[in-house]
């Protein structure tokens, strides 16, 4: 059997699958039971005490954040009330799985219903009932392995950020998810960890649990029980492709000289290593919502300031720019509850959140002028996150300024920012473009829904021009400007953009072999010709086709 | 019946981490315990997480903890030094 999806993060995996069931079916309504009431209740009682048990475990053997969280929902397991339903459903004649289903879900809506923090632990209910109605039906419990034996393909519909903060390569060799697009958290979680995935693949969950796969995140192959000769010659040619990427290596530039710092989007000081190892110029974008997501209680400056300095001590001669905290609805802070958004994506996010939380931005922005104030190298920025006006940038300033920040930066992410990025500029010392939200927003397409990801193709010329504005606006006054999307991860879109006049690009560490070789292999002449063809086309596949004309060094390098 | 009445003091409010750490010790305790919005309202169950987070008590409001029995007194000290922690 063989898929396919979209490849948004490059090279090969292979292993044994496994396959998240994130929905348990629902035990059918009215479903009765045979024998004794009192065993049917004890049936149920010992299916809520072994799941309560196993979330306590799991959260004694994470510790930290993840075990507050798991011990919780341990308690929530085996709440006095959802027992007491339980067992008065069971008497009332329902089987053991559909009181269960029954008694969390009367609970789920009445949490549902409250909307914001209270709303997102429906979502937990809903998961500790699937959980306990897998055990009463002698299923495999949904959830990730927790000490696996080999390294294996993770399956899934989706993939949320918290089921997936917790894992690293060693674990898994790929993702495959039936939905998502190229900018969900599923792309860039794995283009973080350098792990080859396939996402808006469809049939993907039918894949048999245990079974090989091999996963191509370049084209969007997924291979079921594939021959073993085919294995070896896939991971053959993409060694032998990263060998001859890897031969190139100093600071990003074209081919004839023009300079374009490569930087390293980083996500906590656990990703640094691979940053410094690929190479990277700096750290292009730093973001900070590890420090705040999970947890109980805001972090401490002293906290804050531990993590910004391990990104000094790991580039200490280059720029990091670290971004203040970009949360909203779909990321939910537990110290800071939230009302529940129709649009969270264009709710209370970002910035916006951040000028209505001053303690909390007092206590980041303290710690980062602290930390900037002892650095000594070319050192550190700060750039706000969702910020759509010359108010707001100068507001930010200013708060920054108020801290002894002095070089700061917006990112351009909504459409009204690029239009007037020559305000912005005016505020600011630098502007950063992330491609994803923009893209987002532009095409008003949710950048976590499968049925829309074609609209979020980074070639759209629509996203060229925006990005075209933005940089030209910069190169007037002087000022830098940056891309910090997932565009600047692709080697042909990242020559593009330096002939759109972007100054510097940030990406995963996995990309910045095979941006720094295609930009090598071009002029900056050719670098202009190919982002003047490509705004020139009506479309995203057309703008492709007509840039990779002028840039005829990248199918040399098998780019 | 004992009571003490508490401002619960975390920025979070009874929710996350103090209200885990209120059932956690309420579940130990032999005796009912209740809580109430001081403000009228529910008695709910002060063992189960589900209640207490459905009562959603924020920072800064006050809640009425009750319990009866012996070693009661004891406990609700216990409980309200939870729900007043910061």
């Amino acid at each position: 059997m063989n898929l396919r999806g979209v490849g948004v993060s490059p090279g090969i995996g292979h292993g044994p699958s496994y396959v998240l069931t994130v929905s348990v079916p629902e035990p059918p309504e009215g479903a009765t039971y045979t024998g004794e009431a009192e065993q049917e209740k004890e049936r149920a009682m010992a299916a809520l005490t072994q799941v309560a048990g196993e979330l306590e475990a799991r959260g004694n053997q994470a510790g930290g954040k993840a075990e507050e969280i798991l011990k919780a929902q341990a308690l929530m397991a085996e709440d006095p009330g959802v027992v007491v339903k339980v067992r008065s459903l069971i008497d009332r004649g329902l089987a053991a799985p559909r009181a269960v289903f029954e008694a969390f879900t009367k609970y789920r809506d009445v949490l549902a219903g409250s909307g914001g923090y209270l709303g997102e632990r429906a979502a937990d209910l809903g998961d500790i009932r699937d959980r306990v109605i897998a055990q009463l039906y002698g299923q495999p419990v949904p959830g990730l392995p927790l000490a696996p034996e080999q390294p294996y393909v993770l399956v899934a519909r989706d993939l949320a950020p918290a089921d997936t903060a917790l894992l690293s390569r060693d674990e898994v060799v790929a993702f495959v998810t039936e939905e998502g697009g190229p900018t969900s958290h599923t792309a860039i979680m794995a283009r973080a960890i350098g792990v080859p995935a396939v996402v808006a693949c469809p049939g993907a969950t039918g894949i048999p649990a245990g079974v090989e796969v091999m996963v191509d995140g370049t084209s969007g192959e997924v291979r079921v029980a594939p021959a073993e000769s085919d294995v070896a010659d896939a991971v053959g040619a993409a060694t032998a492709r990263r060998a001859a990427l890897a031969s190139w290596n100093g600071p990003g530039a074209t081919s004839d000289g023009h300079p374009v710092p490569l930087l390293a989007n980083v996500g906590g000081p656990a990703e640094l290593d691979a940053a410094v190892a690929a190479g990277a110029e700096g750290i292009g974008l730093f973001r900070t919502e590890f420090l705040y997501l999970d947890r109980a209680d805001p972090p401490s400056a002293e906290e804050q300031r531990r993590a910004y300095r391990a990104a000094l001590a790991a580039f200490p001669r280059e720029k990091v720019v670290v971004r203040t905290l970009d949360v909203g609805a779909d990321k939910p802070l537990a110290f800071l509850p939230a009302p529940a958004e129709p649009n969270p994506a264009l709710g209370e996010r970002g910035l916006r959140r951040f000028m209505r939380s001053p303690a909390m931005m007092d206590v980041q922005l303290a710690a980062l002028a602290a930390e900037a104030a002892e650095s000594t190298g070319a050192g550190l920025r700060v750039m706000a996150p969702m910020v759509a006006t010359a108010e707001e940038a100068t507001w930010f300033t200013r708060e920054c300024a108020d801290h002894g920040l002095t070089d700061v930066g917006v990112m351009i992410e909504i459409p009204a920012a690029a239009l007037r990025a020559a305000d912005l500029l005016a505020m600011v010392d630098f502007v950063s473009i992330g491609t994803n939200d923009l893209s987002q927003y532009a095409f008003a397409a949710d950048r976590r829904l499968g049925a829309v990801s074609a609209l979020h193709d980074p070639w759209q010329p629509g996203l060229l021009d925006l990005v075209a504005m933005t940089a030209e606006a910069a190169t007037r006054v002087g000022k830098p400007c940056g891309v910090c999307g997932e565009s600047a991860a692709d080697p042909a879109l990242a020559c593009v953009l330096v002939g759109l006049g972007v100054s510097s690009l940030s990406m995963a560490p996995s990309a910045l072999a095979g941006v720094r070789a295609g930009l090598a292999a071009h002029s900056l002449e050719q670098c202009r010709a190919a982002a003047q063809a490509a705004r020139a086309q009506p479309s995203a596949s057309d703008a492709r086709t007509a840039a990779r004309v002028h840039l005829p060094g990248l199918a040399g390098l098998g780019l | 019946m004992g009571e003490r009445k508490v401002t619960v003091a975390a920025e979070v409010g009874l929710h996350a981490r103090p209200a885990a750490t209120f059932v956690q010790r309420a579940k130990l305790a032999p005796m009912d315990i209740t809580v109430t919005k001081s403000h009228g309202g529910d008695s709910v169950n002060g063992k189960s997480i589900l209640a207490i987070m459905a009562l959603d008590v924020r920072q800064g409001e006050t809640v009425v903890i009750s319990a009866d029995g012996e070693g009661s007194e004891e406990i609700l000290d216990e409980l309200a030094a939870i729900a007043s922690t910061p």
